[in-house]
């Protein structure tokens, strides 16, 4: 391995954004045929760092060298040329259009008469592209009829057809079942035998273990160590990334549950995608929600908090019926909902924090006339998100500029100043580092302790087994199974995870 | 990441705001030197008046027009909700007759209430904005040459009409300052929108529905409700436009009003509101408004023909929107 020449080598990188030094003295190496993983904490710089390499961002210094021979990348059709693609976590694809429109979208082979589109041949070449990936696709699909899956497929197969020597992939598996993820890692294997370089972000680190050949942790935007990933264990790659050895295995203690029923769910029901839902909510408890893509975890959150609408079901809040129509209604019974997708559901990201701390709550800091007492507001945003440990230079910072735990940590915030004893937490640590998540457990455990009932949708095992009095195990829409603290084990909710019942 | 605590950085993000109304102020007041450079006709204690008087009507307008496009919301009906507002005034006092305090509140009602159908229909209904707002201004167009018989309605009866926007309060407080109650009565609106935009839980509701509506939505807050009352001020801001003008022409004009939308949603564009929502300030669409009226003015003493004038302020809007992009890439 050493003997051969790299296909990207980056050298003393530097990048300045206003106030804060994103990377400082970077470097990366990456040779053919090689799975290299990036790992960091969440704002270590792995993605600006990956921007600089696909020229979204335009390095301040340092050199990059693409075969050895040093290469400017001003924009991003300067990446593509080199064959340097990015799949990224957010998928680009335009869903309206079919899997061959999408690959071929900005250069579509045309017919003799150039204004038309010769689809024939394009779907033809899709078909051969999609056979050499040993990929069964349709590229007369719709992208929008595929699963999450298909859809980072034909992102792949899109890259490749670029023929790309470089391959940058930004946490691939987030959001697969553990099938899909296996179809990928052969694709990757594939890949790897064809001389592709891989460049892998992940923050799941058995799936590094697995896949990858070397890794490079950063940390505070510096460059920190390159290493031989079966020469490490994942305990010291994760004391690499945050500086500190984390014990991550150890379970929390689990505090008693009072047996007062907070909230309790009857024969929910809602078209195809939940039936016949009912369970209780213990005042002081966790109630895991477990469950395989697709199985309507999240659909049960939004159901719950009346953010779509239900054909039956009787929801009952401290032994009282309720009548939850929407978000609204929700709230005023002290029901908080935090969303997997915080930047589109949870926050506005282009607003500061204090605006986002207290946007449940406004009537709570009205005078009169509806006019607003700015200066109860901040002081309750300041507590709270101090209380909360947000790291933000001022409550007045845009939420955009905060890591994805800080901003987390604001949604709690928001749930929280409006005194909410429910709270529905879905995929609480998403696309947060190591370090961050510890402390969002910590927080989940004393917000049950201070007697909040607390529902926690996750789709690792672990966090579930370690977090939760209860579990909830969800197929298909239907609660196929509960186990308790004590006897849940992996096997035993992936057991009830793929109990399909039928229809 | 390295953050960097400093004053600059806490200080962002009001200062860019800062800075684009600078702009906006810089470009108005470059605007009126080069015209009275070019015409010492322009800047006269009476064309300066005139061009505040030109400006009230569309301003007003465009002060409503802010509130639903910082919501990332547009409504093409203020112009036709003006004039259906006029002549229900006109109807109020003339046909019904009225007194003139009763047919002012007939006309902001007739326009409150078409603000609040338009807020149903795009709230509850989920019409998008831009076509529950044209089938307002389609139907208040219509409503407003039916209920006139196609004619002008003229105040012949209470001459006192005309005061309303004509006269002067100022005149009487302090002698000599003749500036119209039309100008007054914009800038009194501009403060009032101002302070409902920035300190009320009103314009909290209305800059997070711009800014994110679906997160706003599960903040557990009654988006639908406030997007109604959102348009409804917009239709209340649209009715004082419509009596202001009624009052200037001394009659309630059926045919009128068509355009006046596009004039002052550009007024709000020039002042640095963003059409895709979560941004804007009223400031900004007063100067925008005031850019506006300063311009055509300046272009006709240059005797530049109204065709051009035309041509000139579209020019105007591209190159305002356009600088304001330009700043936002940095």
């Amino acid at each position: 391995m050493k003997e051969m020449q790299a296909l990207i080598a980056m050298e003393g990188i530097e990048k300045v954004f206003p106030g804060v030094h994103a990377l400082n003295q970077c470097r990366f190496e990456l040779l053919p045929g090689e799975v290299h993983a990036l790992v960091g904490e969440n704002g270590a710089g792995k993605s600006t760092l990956m921007k600089v390499l696909t020229g979204v961002y335009q390095k301040d210094a340092g050199h990059i060298y693409f075969s050895g021979k040093e290469v400017q990348i001003p924009h991003t059709k300067a990446a593509q040329d080199l064959g340097i693609s990015m799949i990224h976590q957010e998928l680009n694809l335009m869903p309206d259009l079919t899997v061959a429109q999408n690959i071929f979208i900005g250069r579509e082979p045309r017919r003799a008469f150039p204004l038309f589109v010769d689809e024939k041949r394009m779907n033809q070449m899709v078909r051969e592209l999609l056979e050499r990936m040993n990929l069964q696709l349709d590229p007369r699909e719709k992208v929008a009829d595929l699963t999450v899956a298909k859809q980072q497929m034909v992102e792949i197969a899109k890259a490749l057809s670029f023929d790309s020597k470089v391959l940058i992939m930004d946490e691939p598996t987030a959001a697969l079942t553990d099938n899909e993820i296996e179809d990928l890692f052969r694709i990757i294997g594939q890949l790897r035998e064809r001389g592709v370089g891989i460049v892998y972000i992940s923050h799941r680190m058995e799936e590094l273990k697995r896949i990858t050949d070397r890794l490079t942790i950063m940390r505070d935007g510096c460059y920190i160590d390159t290493l031989r990933t079966r020469e490490v264990t994942i305990e010291q790659i994760i004391a690499k990334m945050v500086g500190r050895e984390i014990d991550a295995q150890a379970r929390p203690m689990i505090q008693q549950v009072s047996s007062e029923t907070v909230l309790e769910v009857r024969n929910l029901n809602r078209g195809k995608v939940l039936k016949h839902i009912s369970f209780q909510l213990k005042k002081g408890e966790i109630l895991g929600i477990s469950g395989l893509m697709g199985a309507g975890r999240t659909e049960l959150a939004r159901a719950i908090f009346g953010a779509d609408p239900i054909d039956a079901g009787e929801l009952y809040i401290h032994g009282k019926p309720a009548t939850i129509k929407s978000p609204h209604d929700a709230v005023k019974h002290g029901i908080g909902y935090l969303s997997e997708d915080r930047k589109q559901f949870g926050l506005m990201v282009e607003m500061d924090v204090k605006t986002n701390a207290v946007m449940p709550s406004l009537p709570q800091f009205r005078r009169w006339a509806g006019v607003m007492n700015d200066a109860l507001a901040e002081q309750t945003a300041k507590q709270v998100t101090e209380a909360l440990q947000v790291k933000t230079p001022s409550i007045h910072q845009q939420v955009k500029f905060l890591s994805g735990g800080n901003q987390q940590k604001v949604v709690i915030a928001k749930w929280l100043i409006r005194d909410c004893d429910i709270l529905i937490f879905d995929e609480p640590t998403r696309g947060i580092d190591v370090g961050a998540k510890t402390e969002i457990y910590r927080l989940l455990n004393e917000l049950a302790q201070q007697g909040k009932s607390i529902i926690m949708i996750s789709s690792e095992l672990p966090e579930i087994l370690r977090m939760s009095h209860r579990i909830l195990v969800m197929c298909e829409g239907r609660i196929t199974g509960e186990l308790t603290h004590e006897t849940a084990t992996q096997e035993a909710i992936m057991t009830y995870a793929t109990m399909r019942t039928g229809t | 990441m390295n953050v960097v605590v400093n004053e600059t950085e806490k200080r962002q993000p009001r200062s860019s705001g800062m800075l684009q109304q600078l702009l906006a102020f810089a470009s108005l007041i470059v605007l009126i030197l080069v015209f009275s450079l070019l015409s010492s006709n322009f800047f006269q204690f009476s064309n300066l008046v005139g061009i505040l008087l030109s400006t009230a009507v569309i301003g007003v307008l465009a002060l409503g027009a802010t509130f639903v496009i910082i919501t990332g919301g547009i409504d093409l009906s203020v112009g036709t909700v003006m004039t259906f507002s006029a002549v229900m005034t006109g109807t109020v006092i003339t046909s019904w007759g009225l007194p003139i305090p009763v047919g002012i509140v007939g006309g902001i009602l007739a326009g409150a209430l078409c603000g609040l159908i338009s807020g149903v229909a795009i709230a509850k209904m989920k019409i998008p904005p831009f076509i529950a707002t044209l089938a307002m201004m389609m139907i208040t167009k219509g409503l407003s040459l039916v209920i006139s018989g196609t004619k002008p309605i003229y105040f012949l009866d209470t001459p006192e009409f005309s005061e309303v926007a004509m006269g002067s309060i100022l005149n009487a407080v302090i002698p000599g300052l003749e500036i119209p109650n039309a100008v007054l009565i914009l800038f009194v609106l501009a403060i009032l929108a101002s302070i409902l935009l920035s300190k009320t839980i009103v314009g909290r509701y209305n800059f997070a529905i711009g800014s994110n509506e679906e997160a706003t939505r599960l903040s557990g807050v009654n988006v639908d409700f406030w997007k109604m009352v959102i348009y409804t001020i917009t239709g209340v801001f649209s009715g004082i436009a419509g009596i202001l003008m009624a009052s200037r022409l001394n009659s309630a004009q059926p045919a009128l009003g068509m355009g006046y939308e596009l004039e002052a949603i550009a007024a709000v564009v020039i002042g640095g509101t963003s059409l895709s929502g979560g941004k804007g300030t009223i400031l900004g669409t007063v100067i925008g408004a005031l850019i506006m009226s300063v311009l055509t003015n300046g272009l006709r003493i240059l005797s530049v023909p109204q065709e051009w004038q035309t041509v000139v302020v579209g020019v105007v809007i591209l190159c305002a929107v356009y600088t304001d992009i330009l700043r936002r890439r940095k």
